[in-house]
């Protein structure tokens, strides 16, 4: 069950990998994710459905390296299989034409963005995608974004890629050059925050994908809460695409912390 | 031959045997524990069982009444003195026979049945000799171990398969006891469950210092020796709907997809880092093994450690945080210990720990450092006023009684709703306000397919209730789909 049957590098740290799992191919819809766990001891992880083939029988994942358990993922080759594997889970994204639609991702967020600027480009949308790193050699996905959408503005705070500057920097240039009727932001908790606090501005509605800390994704430990406008929302069940604007990202951000310091205790498992 | 008739010779004699002075005046026997120090540190089950010798003296205080009132105590009704008085003549495993006539899962109920409220509160030591009950649940656990143990527990006899399928969604009590009868009655019966792990409550929730996971895995691979089929990760409702499984050729459906909704107080600072519910901790520690060092999964162990409640969750909750390494684990519960929902057993238990009880308190606040993370509880003091409508005396605020109280771990423990999943995905299912699903008295929903029991039906409950709703069900189910 749940066996590997493709596995791409996309860039040293991103891996793409094709898993058999017929009744979650059948049943997902874009936007929806599943939580995957890789041996005996391994930690239940959330991770978007890139895509998948229905007839094949498969889910397509993209993860990227962070910690312990996406490394546990990555290093997993062709014929292995998942220890386990559930869903799909969450809300799908609202999908429809919107107009023009801008997709900005960064760090941990560009991976599952990518099953949305091909689920907003199919409903017929102008899709603009911004993608943001600290150098040249963080930027991820370039190549299968190109692919899909109608422009790619890569921003980079140092200049050795695309244009010098933050995130923000290229969302505002499209909104100050052309109409745009949607935003969608995911990334880390910071950046999401400064992309909502710009739109805000310009009025620009925006649907920011929340990463927060799961165990089981079904709505039973309440440890991936956020307060959205002023109420505690569960993000694997309420979620995870919220209307930004409502998001208290400082306290996400916060939370997003909680385990940091035992997380890098457990970095020697996978010899770090 | 009955096993448990009463008018049987040996039990004549064993009635005889012995005067009823005797039995009467023998004193109730005391559970083996692990000492408190020591196993506040560990997680091997707490209490140790009782030994031949105990369980057949504790048998003989049974006076194995004409008119037994501990039956009617117990919520599925177990012929107590039945299974009892085969312990007394020393055939044990012919006792855990009689339990599995009526119980699914005796070693379970052995240990988790809130007896004192159940079999016990009704035997006739303690109605008409005021006196200590005989310790049903104790013998209970004797009976089922020494089958489980004597290795000649054998998977119950199955009728000639019918080639029906049925499908229980969940695998918590409720689930595994209408999956084994519907096995005995020769259906095919496959059990989906969401998690990675079969069990329920009884894996993810209740430690293993209360109820190994071996006992638990004893049942499951009963079930499978029976047929049962486990499809683990699925979640009806999300990965497989129920027309699917209709169109799969399922022809009933028991849903037995339990409580597990947490409930926060929704006070200022409830989402600090530091603040959980009772299933987040306690699936990480149960589920996720989080405690031992080979899991990727983390835990927070805190210092000063405090739990919200006063049920078995918030007992299970801050006993296990002692063995996570608290210096100070508190109980903080808005009425007093008289109003505690938590078993008896556990109270004494967490007591002996090293528990400290703060009842009669109520966070109204919490408040964090800069990095976010819980500093301090802010506790109203409460007194008792008139009974509410649960006939519990009803807490109220002492004006001015406000306390800081510094904490770094945080566990929320005041209750769980109706897993929505299921009642949100299927359409015309009738559900109530609180989330849970209607049934009629054959607990048979507003789609005649469709039988419901156990936490979804009834809210938080009991083990004990949850595997009598299963095997209701599975009765009724039978009954629907033979045409009767
Ligand atoms: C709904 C949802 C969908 C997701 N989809 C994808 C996906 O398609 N592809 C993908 O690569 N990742 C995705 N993620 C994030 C992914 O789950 C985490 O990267 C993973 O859990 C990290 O586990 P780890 O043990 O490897 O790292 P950890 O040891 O847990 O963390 C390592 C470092 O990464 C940081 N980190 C961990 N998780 C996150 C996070 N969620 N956001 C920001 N920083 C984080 C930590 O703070 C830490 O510094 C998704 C998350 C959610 C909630
Ligand atoms: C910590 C704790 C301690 C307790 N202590 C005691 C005690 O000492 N004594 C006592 O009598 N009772 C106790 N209880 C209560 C008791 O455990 C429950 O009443 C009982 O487990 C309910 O059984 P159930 O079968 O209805 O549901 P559960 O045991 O909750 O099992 C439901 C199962 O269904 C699964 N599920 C949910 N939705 C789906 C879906 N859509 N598809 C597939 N699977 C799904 C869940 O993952 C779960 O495994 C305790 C409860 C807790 C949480
Ligand atoms: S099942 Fe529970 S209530 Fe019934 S006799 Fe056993 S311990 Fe008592
Ligand atoms: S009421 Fe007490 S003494 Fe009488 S049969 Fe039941 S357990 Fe035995
Ligand atoms: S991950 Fe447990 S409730 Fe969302």
């Amino acid at each position: 069950m749940y066996k590997i049957v493709d596995k791409e590098f996309f860039s040293e740290n991103v891996v793409k990998l094709e898993v058999e799992a017929p009744l979650i191919a059948k049943a997902r819809k874009p936007g929806n994710f599943v939580i995957v766990r890789v041996g005996e001891n391994g930690e239940r992880i959330p991770l978007t459905i890139a895509s998948a083939d229905e007839k094949k029988g498969t889910i397509t994942l993209v993860a990227q390296r962070v910690g312990v358990s996406s490394t546990k993922l990555t290093d997993l080759n062709v014929g292995d299989e998942l220890t386990d594997l559930v869903g799909p889970l969450g809300k799908p994204t609202d999908i429809e034409k919107y107009g023009t639609v801008v997709c900005a991702g960064g760090g941990v967020g560009v991976a599952p963005l990518l099953p949305i600027v091909e689920g907003m480009k199919k409903a017929g949308n102008k899709v603009i995608v911004v993608l943001a790193a600290r150098n040249k050699d963080l930027i991820i996905l370039e190549k299968q974004m190109r692919e899909l959408a109608d422009e790619v503005i890569i921003m980079t705070d140092d200049g050795s890629a695309g244009k010098k500057g933050l995130v923000t920097n290229g969302i505002e240039e499209v909104i100050l050059r052309e109409k745009v009727d949607l935003c969608v932001t995911i990334g880390p908790a910071i950046m999401m925050k400064f992309v909502s606090l710009l739109t805000k501005k310009y009025n620009l509605p925006t649907i920011a994908s929340l990463n927060t800390i799961m165990v089981d994704g079904t709505g039973m430990c309440g440890a991936c809460r956020v307060t959205v406008g002023g109420k505690t929302k569960f993000v694997c069940v309420d979620g995870p695409e919220f209307d930004a604007h409502q998001v208290d990202f400082d306290e996400m951000m916060m939370r997003l912390g909680a385990y940091k310091e035992l997380e890098k205790e457990d970095l020697y498992k996978i010899g770090k | 031959m009955a096993l448990e008739d009463r008018n049987e010779a040996w039990r004549d004699e064993l009635r005889k045997s012995i005067s009823g002075k005797e039995r009467t005046s023998t004193p109730r026997v005391k559970m083996n524990e692990l000492d408190a120090k020591i196993r506040a540190r560990s997680y091997d089950e707490v209490n140790q069982g009782l030994t031949e010798e105990q369980a057949r003296k504790e048998a003989t205080r049974c006076m194995d009444c004409p008119n037994p009132t501990c039956m009617e105590g117990c919520p599925v009704g177990i012929n107590i003195p039945g299974f009892i008085k085969n312990i007394e003549r020393g055939e044990y495993v012919e006792a855990a026979k009689v339990l599995r006539q009526t119980s699914a899962l005796p070693a379970v109920c052995g240990r988790v049945c809130p007896q004192e409220k159940q079999c016990e509160s009704q035997c006739f030591y303690k109605l008409k000799l005021k006196k200590e009950p005989v310790a049903i649940g104790y013998l209970e656990r004797f009976a089922a171990d020494f089958e489980r143990n004597s290795g000649k527990m054998e998977a119950p006899q199955t009728a000639p398969k019918n080639g029906i399928k049925v499908a229980a969604v969940g695998s918590g009590p409720a689930g595994l006891s209408f999956a084994g009868d519907m096995a005995k009655l020769g259906y095919e019966v496959t059990v989906f469950e969401a998690l990675h792990e079969i069990g329920g409550v009884l894996k993810y929730g209740i430690p293993g210092f209360r109820l190994p996971n071996e006992i638990v895995d004893v049942e499951i691979d009963n079930l499978k020796k029976m047929g049962v089929k486990f499809e683990k990760n699925t979640i009806v409702g999300k990965t497989i709907g129920t027309k699917d499984l209709e169109a799969a050729g399922f022809k009933g459906l028991f849903v037995a997809s339990g409580a597990g909704l947490p409930r926060f107080m929704n006070i200022k600072g409830e989402n600090l880092i530091g603040i959980m519910s009772s299933n987040e901790y306690l699936t990480r520690v149960n589920l996720m093994r989080a405690n031992t060092k080979e899991s990727d999964t983390p835990v927070l162990r805190g210092k000063n450690v405090a739990v919200i409640g006063g049920g078995n969750t918030a007992m299970d909750s801050v006993r296990t945080a002692l063995r996570l390494g608290a210096e100070r684990a508190m109980l903080v519960y808005r009425r007093s210990e008289e109003e505690m929902p938590a078993r008896l057993e556990e109270v004494h238990h967490a007591k002996e720990e090293g528990v400290e009880f703060m009842t009669l308190h109520n966070p109204i606040e919490y408040i964090g450092d800069e990095k976010g993370r819980v500093t301090t509880m802010r506790l109203q003091k409460m007194q008792l006023g008139e009974p509410d409508a649960s006939g519990r005396r009803s807490p109220i605020a002492i004006e001015g009684g406000i306390i800081d109280v510094p904490v770094d771990v945080v566990i929320v423990s005041i209750g769980v709703s109706p897993n929505p999943i299921v009642p949100n995905s299927v359409a015309g299912l009738e559900v109530s306000a609180k989330g849970t699903i209607v049934v009629n008295d054959k607990l048979q929903s507003s789609i005649p397919t469709l039988f419901a029991g156990g936490d979804i039906v009834r809210g938080g409950a009991t083990v004990i209730l949850a595997m009598g709703d299963g095997r209701k069900a599975a009765a009724e189910m039978h009954k629907y789909l033979s045409g009767n």
